[in-house]
């Protein structure tokens, strides 16, 4: 072949610069056959190109949905937990945290089918026919009230479906709107009259303890203390309280408790703490959870931090799809919170 | 907190002057008399008298048992489960610029999947003169460049865009690393399958199950991204993409392509799951920005940090950190003790390089008052990091991704730090 020695010759002129540069091809790698792209150029493009052929309605995509799809995102698309929600969230992307899901927030319906199409289910990727994505994506486009229920997806329809964020988009436009930042002589000296302190990580507590535990174990006896309140816990005292509230933000995606709380996905949990299992009115629980309240389980201190340590392994066949609450700390501190709603 | 932190300066002179000086008064600095001997010289130790381990004990050296909180960790109220998650660099340990691949940050969305290279296939298709077909013996054959570059995840510091979070420079800042790269240029690939001129973008996926597939403008493709299948002179991790994975210089870790197995050149973006319902940013207003590839200017005091306080008490203090930019080469890096009222420049390792991360040092005499300690990048296209209030100003607080702020650190009068915001 001739194109070594022009490979060297290219390289011996370029000596100085790191990239070479070639003129001529090297002759590797074989070409790709039909049947070889046909099963890896999956992708869909907004305009739809690469869509295969086929349908599915949203009855049936309700049903496929309730199967490989609600342990993570709900029955109704609502997301369990910190999986994604679907579903829900329009008009909320100028609120603080907006509720981004495939209804409030995804420009194309290309996207969606291509990701379920590829990705999903998680941990089953690529297990479904092209009729049950048309008819999952049938179904999150009626969890988000874009469809109704006789709405049938096809590669023939879907050019009609328009997302409701589609123009929510502008491109990088940084240069310009942040064109300021680009300064050439940059403040040295009294660049601002006075400096305060607005906020302190510390006071949120949300960084991982095994490193604050070392770092306390390590430096001086200072952070030992703010870190005692914990262990202290006879009458749940306030801050045990707060650190529950905000440990219980993992579990608000299905519980709710307070004065004007209602069973949602998860039961209602005020006066949990001490009650008998299964004591929310018209909750419709697990056959597990029902036979648990049948013989007599109250949900204790003890019962409950079990519960919520390993939920799945203390209640073979409970509803609860939450991987448990891995620091005692957390535990402790949520049964104080759920406790302060005893009354 | 008082402005006037003393002896701060790089000065030599100052600071030997300092440093007698503190030696003199202070019980805590290092140069305090011993007052005992130190039984660590004059008795005679174990490693001094008997034999250490032999060649072979570890085949593949790992850190020495006393380093092994020198690790990756994850947040884990961030994410839902590990498989889909990420964790943090311990940036707060390390020095120089170069990461270790074994304490390098992850970021999975299906998994690190364990692929040999005997079965490894990567296929270039779509808009193309040949379609082709790759194996990792093939690329072996093209020729090899080697680059540095950091790899930065668009949400490294994500989490402080509301306020000050979490308590660590691993967990805000520790979504970043940089490795010496090995592998081909994509554009000899690309070009041994022939572009046709209809061709404006490509489409990168990996081989897991997410594909997290990525479009990438066919210029960029075409000037400096890599094929790259070692990282600091060996096979690239698993968790890194093993055994090929796509560097994309000063762009965000996403289009890092790991297990790279496809490349398809397109006339339109496709407007993956990854590039519209992630890595956009929404302002204020509701609208949100996307193809906001580049990685601004940065930097952060790696030490003294919260992980990392200062325990020997007054006098000589390296202060220190890491700063980079995906628009070129760190040209300078300023330092504040006093919450960014007053700047002094710091010293740079080595000169910036592109789209590396730079070392930054400042050499100071610590005279143990408190300090809000903050640092501020500065890049070769004429960028300045900019503060929280400024980015702010720009964008509101829900972008979650490119969060390039200025970091402030509260050391206090004990040495202990901590991640606070300033006015």
């Amino acid at each position: 072949m001739s194109r070594f020695p022009d490979f060297i010759a290219a390289a011996a002129i370029a000596t100085a610069i790191a990239a070479p540069a070639y003129a001529e091809k090297f002759g590797l790698g074989r070409p790709a056959l039909p049947e070889e792209i046909a099963a890896w150029d999956l992708d869909v493009a907004p305009d739809g190109t690469g869509l295969p052929p086929g349908s599915g309605d949203v009855f049936t995509g309700e049903e496929a949905f309730a199967e490989k799809c609600a342990v993570c995102h709900g029955d109704f698309a609502e997301g369990v937990g910190n999986w994604p929600k679907l579903a829900g969230g329009q008009g909320t992307l100028d609120h603080d945290d907006p509720l981004k899901t495939v209804g409030s927030y995804w420009p194309y319906l290309s996207t969606t089918w291509d990701y379920v199409n590829r990705s999903m289910p998680f941990g089953d990727a690529q297990s479904l026919t092209p009729d049950e994505v048309y008819a999952i994506v049938a179904y999150i486009l009626y969890s988000n009230d874009l469809v109704d229920d006789e709405f049938v997806l096809s590669d023939e329809t879907f050019k009609a479906v328009e997302l409701p964020n589609a123009d929510g988009f502008i491109l990088d436009d940084r240069l310009e709107a942040e064109k300021h930042f680009w300064n050439p002589e940059p403040c040295m000296g009294n660049c601002k009259a006075s400096v305060e302190i607005t906020m302190r990580a510390l006071v949120l507590d949300v960084t991982p303890e095994e490193e604050s535990a070392e770092a306390s174990a390590e430096a001086e006896p200072v952070q030992e203390a703010a870190a005692e309140p914990v262990e202290t816990a006879e009458a749940p005292d306030p801050e045990l309280v707060a650190k529950g509230e905000r440990a219980f933000k993992k579990c608000k995606a299905c519980h709710q408790v307070g004065d004007s709380a209602k069973s949602k996905t998860g039961p209602i949990l005020n006066g949990i703490v001490g009650a008998p299992a299964g004591h929310a009115e018209g909750f419709r629980y697990s056959k597990a959870m029902k036979t648990a309240a049948e013989d007599g389980l109250v949900w204790d201190e003890v019962e409950l931090a079990a519960f919520l340590a390993k939920p799945k392994k203390y209640m073979k066949g409970t509803k609860m799809s939450f991987a448990g609450l891995k620091k005692d700390g957390d535990i402790e501190a949520v049964i104080a919170y759920l406790q302060s709603y005893s009354q | 907190m008082s402005d006037d932190a003393k002896g701060l300066t790089p000065s030599r002179r100052q600071f030997l002057t300092g440093a007698a000086a503190a030696g003199a008064g202070a019980v805590a600095a290092g140069a305090a008399k011993a007052a005992t001997p130190d039984p660590l010289i004059t008795e005679v130790q174990d490693w001094a008298s008997g034999l250490g381990e032999g060649v072979d004990a570890t085949p593949y050296g790992l850190p020495i048992q006393y380093e092994s909180d020198v690790v990756r960790r994850n947040v884990e109220w961030l994410t839902a489960d590990t498989i889909s998650s990420i964790n943090f660099t311990p940036i707060h340990a390390l020095d120089g610029t170069i990461t270790p691949q074994g304490c390098a940050f992850e970021r999975h969305h299906s998994g690190a999947i364990e692929l040999r290279k005997e079965d490894y296939r990567l296929m270039i298709n779509g808009l193309v003169d040949t379609p082709l077909v790759f194996t990792y013996a093939d690329l072996e054959r093209f020729p090899r460049e080697n680059r540095v570059y950091f790899c930065e995840c668009a949400a490294n510091s994500g989490m402080e865009w509301a306020g000050a979070q979490l308590n660590g420079a691993q967990f805000t800042h520790g979504m970043i690393h940089n490795m010496e790269y090995s592998g081909v240029s994509l554009r000899t690939l690309l070009e041994e399958a022939g572009v046709s001129p209809k061709g404006t973008w490509v489409y990168v996926e990996g081989a897991d199950a997410s594909s997290n597939g990525r479009s990438i403008p066919l210029e960029k493709a075409m000037d400096d991204v890599l094929v790259a299948f070692k990282a600091n002179g060996e096979a690239l991790r698993k968790e890194h993409g093993y055994p090929v994975r796509l560097v994309v210089p000063g762009w965000e870790g996403n289009m890092w392509i790991k297990w790279l197995r496809r490349i398809e050149v397109t006339d339109q973006a496709i407007e993956s799951r990854e590039e519209t319902s992630k890595y956009t940013d929404t302002l204020e207003n509701g609208v949100s920005r996307k193809w906001t590839w580049e990685m601004d200017a940065k930097s952060v005091v790696t030490s003294p940090s919260p992980q990392s306080p200062i325990k020997h008490g007054k006098g000589p203090l390296v202060i220190t950190g890491l700063a980079w930019s995906g628009r070129g080469a760190i040209t300078g890096v300023d330092v504040s003790v006093d919450g960014g009222k007053n700047w002094q420049e710091a010293r740079l390792a080595a000169p910036g390089t592109d789209r590396a991360l730079s070392r930054f040092y400042l050499d100071v005499n610590w005279d143990g008052s408190e300090m809000l300690l903050q640092s501020r990048a500065r890049d070769s296209s004429g960028y300045v990091q900019p503060t929280k209030a400024q980015l702010r100003a720009v964008r509101g607080l829900n972008s979650i991704y490119h969060n390039n702020a200025i970091q402030t650190w509260w050391v206090k009068a004990n040495g202990e730090a901590e991640n606070v915001e300033v006015s």
